[in-house]
């Protein structure tokens, strides 16, 4: 083992795209947060600055902890992988008995006037704990016994979080999946889960009836055309049987399970209700102020749309608006193209890493990234149904900038690291 | 070279949801400009349609409660552009430090959002309505709304209607965001009992208003407004004239009438005095006027009949004759000598000794100190405790010391001491019939409502069962909405026992201490009563129903420090049967006229009772 050089920090060797793509975002974040409170007249009744003014502390607040964590030694992620994991496991405990309901959810520790959702944090710990316990050595994903303790590992905080009722947040976690398939999962398993998830969709709208009639003839059709053989029919039957026992699982969750405004969120979005002040008023809006935006849009501050009665959720949830009305056509597109850059960069990065661990992590980051990028933009767009999840970096609120934070900056670190590693390795 | 192409794999899917997503913005942005017609008119409004309150009628179908316009003015306040305060407040009559204090006081109210219509002024008066139409145009992100009040035709029953007032935070937080601030809904009374029913559902109407507030027509020609469903109509038990008749002649004194239909335990009428007249809790003054009423020194807002606690007087004596009964202790041939009294409980002159019947007739007070004395030693019990649990349970089943479950706000549930009340004042076992002797003659800790009166004296009519005691009739054309208001409750005493006491109290008024109460023609059985009041002059009781046999009316009156039962309480109900059995009260003018024009309210309610006063 050759001896390991000591490790300093290299400002050459930070990855300053991501860096350059982390500020963008902040800072137009933060621009349109200020957009979408904005009021040209009326000082008498608006009290201006409350939003965009706490987003500009919070930004301050990230970047010093960016900072920190750019300065920590990088094994100190490694060494502390689990503990930060037991650590938001405790605290999502603590928070389901005892934290302070806010938006119809039960997740969130107040500290000073601000609100903290340790769910937020719990999405870097579970990704260091599954890049150390996969990272391990020896430990290969083919196993079966790993596939069950890394899949349990992010069943816990899942199920811990639906029962805070942030379901939003809780199906984050699923998005590990993208990982997994790098650490070798078979590609059908995505396949299944887009499957999973398509029927989880079809079951709230079409009649379960329909929906298992339609499995059994496809489950029949299939058999005509394979070969016959025991295995295979067992394999068809089992999967078919499956999906329509999930199909009604679904339902009845729905229908029994779920709370009131998850429900109705559901339903306005698949035109089963109409609800114009609930969410399907903020659906409705969303696309109005979007769709007015044009080609070109309207212009910084010029948009009327977003301002209007987009209640709370319009600097957090339904930023994207903001975007779409003021910046239209072009400013959108360029909007996604650069996520696309940031997730893009956020994959090459990871896989350029040497460590199995810091690779993994990697992956982590850009499956969380991707699963916020589409559900919040697919509800802003009326496409998916309203989970409030943010848009990471770009949505007012200094729980999840920082948690976003915490997360990318991790992996600068990492990565920042990689020149050493050319002379050391861990152990 | 697996894992590359793996990674190139995921950022397929990426590209694919993000060109997913800039197709979806084609469509959004370049294609459909429905979306860009909408924008360009700019805002959505949504208006309250208020729905009409129900009316509310009496039994008869006579029109008591019913609506009335009045005219709010709100404010959403990021519409208001360029207002000209000084000529606003003139309109409004206001200076401007007001109008700064109203804005403060309308941001912190609840639910309050600056692109959502506020309650600025409350009631504006036609005056000003009409001088705030002309000028609204001038007053962009103002609106005048209509909504309705409560009108009351008769001027009475103003502790049946209640009133409707504004709703508070809590009202807006408990209602799961049915009310919302500046609403209405009922505070007391029928209008708060029956608040569901009445208040209708509140309907919502979307319209586009363009940036100089003009409106530009319905938002999606209206798909998306609701009507606003009317509030039921309710009619109560009430007998609108029999109500009236009993308030006039309840005026200048204070007390309670409550008149029950036996048969199904309606209420038809429920007067309680002083009472005032719930107009007044209408229009820009109610708030005045209810701090008004609260300070006054006799207590009109006080519901005398559901809540005020007497003694029951002779009531007990009633009750007695049909436990001794029951508990086999007592039969119609019982004779007890009465020579002024038994033991420290004095008696008026009469002849002596007495049988059941001639005993409830005279009223005895030595008949029924032995009465009692015989329940509550009866050998049957090992202890006086048992026996008196035994006898307190059987009154428990006339209705008295509980609540009766009225469909109206602030029933009170008298108090009739249980065993343990006694073991607590006088020790375990060191108290027997002679210490709680006055209870024999009604008097002592016992406390009971005027409602609760009323329903057991329904009960004795009855023959041993009551319903409990109503004022809805009908909701929204169906009779009977409420099933709990079918139920018999029965008595612990037995149908068999009830006829000879029945005699006595129909011999109370043809020839004992309620003659003055007897009307030829008809058959009624009634008990005086007189209620020993350690305050004041005794309370004058007097509960009855007619006809004996199959009894359309029980009533009980009470008035305060009036003394003897035959004296007010006794005529008052005496006319009141006539009315309602008769349909007028025309027999006897000069009683009547006495009656109306009674005025007891000169008397000081301050001096103490002499006790010798009372027997
Ligand atoms: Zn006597």
């Amino acid at each position: 083992m050759i001896q390991s050089q000591q490790q300093n920090l290299k400002p050459f060797s930070i990855d300053w795209l991501t860096l350059v793509l982390y500020y963008i975002f902040v800072v137009g974040g933060l621009f349109c947060i200020y957009a979408s409170v904005y009021k040209e007249d009326h000082p008498l009744i608006y009290d201006a600055g409350m939003n965009y003014g706490k987003q500009v502390i919070w930004i301050g607040i990230s970047s010093f902890i960016g900072l920190l964590i750019l300065l920590v030694d990088e094994k100190f992620f490694y060494a502390f992988a689990y503990a930060l994991y037991g650590i938001a496991i405790a605290l999502l405990i603590a928070v389901l008995i005892m934290g302070t309901s806010f938006r119809g959810s039960n997740s969130w520790i107040e500290i000073g006037g601000f609100r903290l959702q340790p769910a937020e944090f719990a999405k870097f710990a579970t990704a260091l704990a599954l890049a150390k316990y996969l990272g391990g050595f020896r430990i290969k994903f083919t196993e079966r016994k790993v596939q069950y303790i890394s899949i349990g590992m992010i069943l816990l905080p899942m199920a811990i979080i639906l029962f805070q009722n942030e379901t939003g947040t809780a199906l984050v976690f699923g998005s590990f999946i993208f990982m997994l398939y790098r650490e070798g999962l078979p590609g059908y398993f995505l396949f299944i889960g887009f499957m999973i998830a398509l029927m989880g969709v079809l079951a709230l709208i079409v009649p379960p009836l329909y929906l298992i009639i339609a499995i059994g003839v496809i489950a029949i059709l299939m058999l005509l055309f394979i070969r016959r053989n025991r295995q295979n029919i067992l394999i068809v039957f089992g999967v078919a049987l499956a999906f329509i026992i999930y199909v009604g699982s679904v339902n009845y969750m729905f229908e029994h399970v779920m709370q009131a405004h998850q429900k109705s969120r559901i339903n306005v979005l698949l035109g089963k209700e109409v609800d114009l002040k609930g969410a399907g008023y903020n659906v409705q809006q969303s696309k109005i102020a979007i769709g007015s935006g044009g080609l070109t849009g309207k212009g910084f501050l010029q948009g009327t749309q977003n301002k209007f009665r987009f209640v709370p959720e319009q600097s957090t949830d339904f930023i994207f608006c903001t975007v779409g009305e003021e910046f239209g056509f072009a400013g959108s597109v360029g909007f996604i193209v650069m996520y696309l850059l940031l997730l893009w960069r956020v994959l090459f990065i990871a896989e350029r890493q040497r460590y199995k661990f810091n690779r993994i992590y990697g992956y982590c980051v850009a499956a969380i990234l991707f699963f916020h990028f589409t559900i919040n933009i697919g509800m802003t767009l009326g496409i998916l149904p309203v989970i409030g999840i943010p848009l990471p970096f770009f949505s007012y609120g200094g729980s999840s900038l920082l948690s976003f934070t915490i997360l990318l900056f991790i992996l600068i670190r990492l990565d920042a690291n990689r020149i050493n590693e050319l002379q050391g390795s861990f152990e | 070279m697996d894992s590359s192409v793996k990674r190139t794999i995921l950022f397929l899917i990426f590209c694919v949801i993000g060109a997913v997503f800039i197709v979806r913005l084609v469509f959004l942005q370049l294609l459909d400009d429905s979306y860009l017609r909408s924008a360009q008119n700019n805002v959505l409004q949504e208006q309250t349609i208020y729905p009409a309150r129900g009316l509310i009628y009496d039994r008869k179908g006579e029109l008591l409660v019913y609506n009335d316009a009045i005219y709010d003015l709100t404010v959403i306040p990021e519409q208001v552009k360029n207002l000209d305060t000084t000529v606003f407040c003139k309109v409004l009559g206001i200076t401007k430090n007001d109008f700064i204090a109203k804005f403060e006081k309308l941001k912190r109210g609840k639910g309050y959002a600056p692109y959502r219509p506020s309650l600025f002024e409350k009631q504006l008066t036609i005056p000003m309505y009409a001088a705030f139409q002309e000028k609204l145009f001038d007053f962009p992100g103002f609106f005048v709304e209509v909504r309705t009040d409560r009108k009351y035709k008769h001027s009475n029953a103003a502790h049946i209607m209640g009133y409707i007032g504004e709703v508070t935070d809590r009202d807006i937080e408990q209602s799961d965001g049915y009310y919302r601030m500046g609403d209405y809904m009922g505070i007391s009374g029928i209008e708060k009992t029956y608040e569901k029913d009445l208040r209708g559902v509140n309907g919502v109407r979307y319209i586009l208003v363009d940036s100089k507030n003009r409106t530009q027509g319905r938002y999606k020609e209206g798909t998306f407004d609701t009507a606003a469903i009317a509030g039921k109509n309710i009619a109560l038990s009430i007998d609108q004239v029999l109500q009236d008749l009993g308030e006039q002649l309840m005026r200048n004194k204070t007390g309670s009438i409550v008149a029950i239909e036996p048969s199904t335990g309606e209420l038809l009428a429920l007067v309680s005095s002083p009472t005032y007249d719930p107009n007044l809790f209408i229009g820009r003054d109610r708030g005045n006027h209810y701090m008004e009423l609260l300070r006054d020194p006799t207590k009109p807002l006080f519901n005398r009949p559901l809540a005020a606690p007497y003694p029951p007087g002779s009531i007990f004596k009633v009750l007695e004759s049909l436990v001794g009964q029951q508990e086999k202790v007592l039969t119609p041939a019982t004779s007890y000598a009465c020579h002024h009294g038994y033991l420290f409980v004095g008696c008026h002159a009469h002849s002596s000794p007495n049988q059941l019947r001639g005993a409830i007739a005279i009223s005895c007070n030595g008949y029924f100190c032995q009465v009692y004395r015989s329940i509550v030693n009866n050998p049957r019990y090992h202890r006086v405790e048992e026996a008196y649990n035994s006898f307190h349970d059987h009154v428990a089943s006339f209705g008295l010391g509980k609540r009766l479950g009225v469909d109206l706000f602030g029933e009170g549930a008298g108090f009739l001491p249980p065993a343990t009340y006694y073991d607590k004042v006088y020790g375990r076992y060191r108290w027997q019939a002679l210490t709680t002797l006055s209870l024999g003659i009604g008097q002592g800790e016992l406390g009971i409502t005027p409602l609760q009166m009323a329903n057991a004296t329904s009960s004795v009519a009855n023959r041993g069962y009551y319903i409990t005691p109503h004022i809805v009739k009908a909701i929204a054309g169906k009779p009977n909405p409420n099933p709990e208001y079918n139920v018999k409750h029965w008595c612990t005493v037995d149908t068999s026992y009830f006829p000879i006491v029945i005699e006595g109290m129909q011999d109370v008024v043809e020839r004992g201490t309620a003659y003055i109460a007897r009307i030829p023609g008809i058959e009624i059985c009634g008990k005086t009563g007189t209620a020993q009041n350690p305050h004041g002059k005794d309370h004058s009781v007097f509960f009855a129903f007619a006809p004996k046999d199959h009894p359309k009316i029980a009533i009980a009156v009470v008035v305060e420090n009036a003394g003897f039962g035959a004296t007010w309480a006794a005529p008052i109900a005496s006319i009141l049967l006539e009315q309602y059995l008769t349909g007028k009260h025309d027999t006897r003018p000069a009683l009547v006229e006495r009656m109306l024009n009674g005025n007891l309210t000169h008397r000081d309610d301050s001096i103490p009772a002499t006790k010798s006063e009372t027997f």
